[in-house]
C-alpha cells in the first residue's frame, strides 16, 4: 500500500494533494428520484435512492462497495460521474470540489475519472467498430484522430487483445469477457486516475471473471490507478478491496478495512450479508436465511435505522432514532448501528 | 476460454500499424453487392429518376399536343405512340416521362424536408428530455391530431394553389410523424450505456449525439421516410384533384390517374399506366430503403 502510495507521489503530475490526501472525498452525498402521479404531474412520492452518504477514496486503493440490489451502488456511481446530477452533497477530487465555484468542472473531473459499466451488451455502440469507440474521448477533446485510433490500438494490447484480430469488429462479434476488455480500454483511454468499476465482472462467468479481475489489478499497478468497486459478489469484493463500504437502502451502515469487516463486521447486516454466503463445506450448509424478507420500499423507508424491520437485535431505540456511522474503538473501521454506541440506550450495546 | 491464446498474443509493431480491415461504408458496399434484390430495384428506381431528368430528350411527343380524333387510343397506336393516348389524345409515353419530373419532386422533396427537420426536433426532444422534449412533441401531437389528407388541403388552400405551396403543406403534413419516430428512437437509445459512457468522457453533448445517437436512430428513420415517399405522391395527386397542387395540363401521375378515370371502362390500360408507375416507383422506394437498412445494421 505505502509502495503504491510512493509511486503515485512520484510519477503522476496530476497528484496535488500529496499521497496522504483522499483521491475522493464524498460528503452528504444525496439523490431523490421524484415519482410524479396525476395529470399535472405532482410529485407523489419520493424514491431515496442515495440518503446522504459520506465516504472518502484514498489514493491508490481500491474501495469496494456491496449491497443488495435496488441499495443504491449504481446510483451512487452515476452520481459520481455526474451521469445524474445530485440533489446535494459536495464532492471533492484530490482537494478540489467539482462543479462548484473555485474547484474544478465536472468536464475536468471526467477527465481524471471514468467508469465501467456492468451490461456489457448496451455499453458499446453497436454501429462502431470497438477501436472507435475506445478513441471517441480523446477525439472528441481534440486529439487528432489518427493518433487516437493508434493510441486505441496499444490500449487493446494492454488489455490482451491483438488490435489487428479486434480493432476493426464491431461488439457483437465479441464475446462478453473480451467486450469487458473494450468497456476497460475505453476507460482507460482518458488516462484516468481514478475508475469507478459498476458491477464491471457481475455479469461474466467464473473463468472469465477472474481474468478480467487479473487485467484489473495488473492495471492498476502499472497506471497507477484508484478503483470504485461496486459489486453484489461479497467474494470479489474481498479479494480485490483494500477498504470495504455496505449500503443498505441508500445509506452508509459499515465502511472498514476489507480483512477486518469480513473478520469481524460490526453491523447487524454486515453480519448478515456475510452469512448468506453459500457455504464451502456442505457440512456447514444453512438451512434458513440469515435475514428474511425484502428490503423495504425506499419510497417509504423506515424511521430510525432503516435495518430495524429486519434486524435479529432491533429494540425500541433502533425504531425511534437513526444510529450514526461511529468508531467504537478503531477510527478505521465505522458501523451505524446502535449497539456501537454505549450511550445509546440498546441493552446489548456494551458487550461490543 | 478458446479465445485466451489469440486474446492474449503480444501483435507486434507492423500489425499494430495496420488499418481497420474494411470501414463502415465499406462493409455497407459489400454487403449490398450480394443483396440482389436491393440492386436490381435500386437500379429501377435510378432508371425511373434518370428517364425523369432526361423526360424531354426522351419523350417522343410534345406532352402538351392534343388531338380530338386520336383519343384514348391503345398501346401501340400507329406504332409511334407506344402506351397509347389519354383522353386528350396525347401521347401517354411523353406524358408519363414528364409527369414524372413533377410527381417525383413532389414525392421526394417534401419527406427530405421534412426528415431534416422532424428527425433533428425529434432527437432534440428525445436526447433532451424534459421540458424541451414536451414543449416539442405537444407541438406535433396538435398537428398529428388532423387527419394528413385534411391538413394538407387546409395548409395548401390557405396559402393558395401551385406545386410549390403544396411541396410546403406535404413538408408540414410529413414532420410531425417523422419527429414522432425520431423521438421514439432516441429514447430508446439514449438510455444506453454508450451513450453514458460517451458522456463520461466529457465530450461535448453535440458530438455524442453525432457519433453516438445518430446512427443508431438513422435506420428507423430512413425507413419511415421511404414509405412516406408513396403517401407524398397519392397526397399530392389529391392536392391536384381538388385543384391546389398541380394544374392541368402539367403532367403529373396522380393527376393523370384522376383525370383517367373516366376511361377506366373505355381502355383500362391506358388508365391504369399512371397508377403502376407510381406503384412502381414506391415498392423500388421501400425495397432499396429496407434492404439499405439491412446493409447498414451491423449486428446482422
Amino acid at each position: 500500500m505505502a509502495m503504491t502510495s510512493f509511486a503515485v507521489e512520484e510519477n503522476d503530475g496530476r497528484d496535488r494533494g500529496g499521497p496522504r490526501q483522499p483521491l475522493l472525498t464524498v460528503q452528504g452525498l444525496k439523490k431523490h428520484f421524484p415519482i410524479r402521479g396525476g395529470i399535472f404531474g405532482r410529485v407523489s412520492a419520493r424514491v431515496r435512492a442515495v440518503d446522504g452518504i459520506s465516504f472518502a477514496v484514498r489514493k491508490g486503493e481500491t474501495l469496494g462497495i456491496v449491497g443488495e440490489s435496488g441499495c443504491g451502488k449504481s446510483t451512487v456511481a452515476r452520481l459520481l460521474m455526474r451521469l445524474i446530477m445530485p440533489d446535494a452533497g459536495e464532492q471533492i477530487f484530490d482537494g478540489d470540489a467539482v462543479g462548484e465555484r473555485g474547484g474544478i468542472s465536472v468536464a475536468e473531473m471526467r477527465r481524471q475519472v471514468q467508469m465501467v459499466f456492468q451490461d456489457s451488451a448496451s455499453s458499446l455502440n453497436p454501429r462502431m467498430p470497438v477501436q472507435n469507440s475506445i478513441a471517441f474521448g480523446p477525439i472528441a477533446l481534440g486529439t487528432r484522430q489518427a493518433e487516437a485510433i493508434g493510441m486505441a490500438r496499444e490500449l487493446l494490447v494492454k488489455v490482451g487483445l491483438n488490435p489487428a484480430l479486434f480493432g476493426g469488429r464491431y461488439p457483437h462479434e465479441l464475446s462478453g469477457g473480451q467486450k469487458q476488455r473494450i468497456n476497460i480500454a475505453r476507460a482507460l483511454a482518458m488516462k484516468p486516475r481514478m475508475i469507478i468499476l459498476d458491477e464491471a465482472v457481475s455479469a461474466l462467468d467464473k473463468s472469465v471473471e477472474a481474468q478480467v479481475l487479473n487485467l484489473l489489478q495488473a492495471l492498476k499497478r502499472d497506471l497507477n490507478l484508484t478503483y470504485i468497486f461496486i459489486s453484489h459478489d461479497l467474494g470479489v469484493v474481498r479479494w480485490i478491496s483494500d477498504r470495504v463500504m455496505v449500503m443498505y437502502l441508500g445509506e452508509v451502515v459499515e465502511i472498514g478495512p476489507a480483512d477486518a469487516l469480513y473478520a469481524s463486521p460490526r453491523h447487524p447486516y454486515t453480519r448478515a450479508l456475510l452469512a448468506s454466503r453459500p457455504a464451502l463445506d456442505p457440512d456447514q450448509r444453512r438451512e434458513e436465511a440469515p435475514v428474511s424478507g425484502d428490503p423495504p420500499n425506499p419510497i417509504n423507508p423506515p424511521a430510525g435505522c432503516r435495518f430495524h424491520t429486519r434486524c435479529p437485535h432491533a429494540e425500541a431505540v433502533c425504531s425511534a432514532r437513526a444510529p450514526m456511522l461511529s468508531a467504537g474503538g478503531d477510527d478505521a473501521h465505522l458501523a451505524a448501528c446502535h449497539m456501537q454506541d454505549p450511550s445509546s440506550g440498546h441493552s446489548q450495546a456494551l458487550r461490543h | 476460454m478458446s479465445t485466451a491464446v489469440s486474446d492474449t498474443a503480444a501483435p507486434d509493431a507492423a500489425e499494430l500499424a495496420l488499418p481497420t480491415q474494411r470501414g463502415y461504408w465499406g462493409t455497407v458496399g459489400y454487403r449490398l453487392r450480394y443483396d440482389h434484390v436491393t440492386l436490381f430495384f435500386g437500379a429501377l428506381l435510378l432508371l425511373i429518376i434518370l428517364a425523369a431528368v432526361a423526360a424531354p430528350l426522351l419523350a417522343p411527343f410534345d406532352p402538351y399536343q392534343e388531338s380530338i380524333i386520336r383519343r384514348l387510343k391503345p398501346p401501340g397506336y400507329q406504332d409511334r405512340y407506344w402506351l397509347g393516348t389519354d383522353e386528350l389524345g396525347r401521347d401517354m409515353l411523353s406524358r408519363l416521362l414528364h409527369g414524372g419530373r413533377i410527381t417525383l419532386t413532389m414525392g421526394i422533396l417534401p419527406v427530405i424536408i421534412a426528415t431534416l427537420i422532424g428527425g433533428s426536433l425529434g432527437v432534440l426532444a428525445g436526447f433532451a428530455g424534459g421540458v424541451v422534449n414536451m414543449s416539442i412533441m405537444r407541438v406535433m401531437d396538435v398537428f398529428y391530431a388532423f387527419p394528413s389528407v385534411l391538413l394538407a388541403v387546409a395548409i395548401s388552400g390557405a396559402m393558395g394553389g401551385g406545386a410549390v405551396n403544396g411541396m410546403i403543406a406535404l413538408t408540414l403534413v410529413f414532420i410531425p410523424p417523422l419527429c414522432r419516430v425520431a423521438e421514439t428512437a432516441t429514447t430508446q437509445v439514449r438510455n444506453l450505456d454508450f451513450v453514458d459512457a460517451a458522456r463520461a468522457t466529457g465530450a461535448p453533448m453535440h458530438l455524442v449525439v453525432r457519433h453516438h445517437v445518430i446512427g443508431n436512430v438513422l435506420g428507423p428513420i430512413l425507413i419511415y421516410a421511404s414509405s412516406l415517399v408513396s403517401v407524398a405522391i397519392i397526397l399530392a395527386s389529391g392536392l391536384s384533384f381538388l385543384g391546389l397542387g398541380v394544374k392541368p395540363p402539367d403532367p403529373d401521375w396522380g393527376l393523370m390517374l384522376n383525370a383517367l378515370r373516366q376511361a377506366i371502362y373505355v381502355s383500362p390500360l391506358v388508365a391504369a399506366m399512371p397508377g403502376i408507375a407510381i406503384l412502381i416507383t414506391s415498392i423500388s422506394m421501400n425495397l432499396v430503403s429496407d434492404g439499405l437498412r439491412a446493409a447498414m445494421d451491423v449486428r446482422s
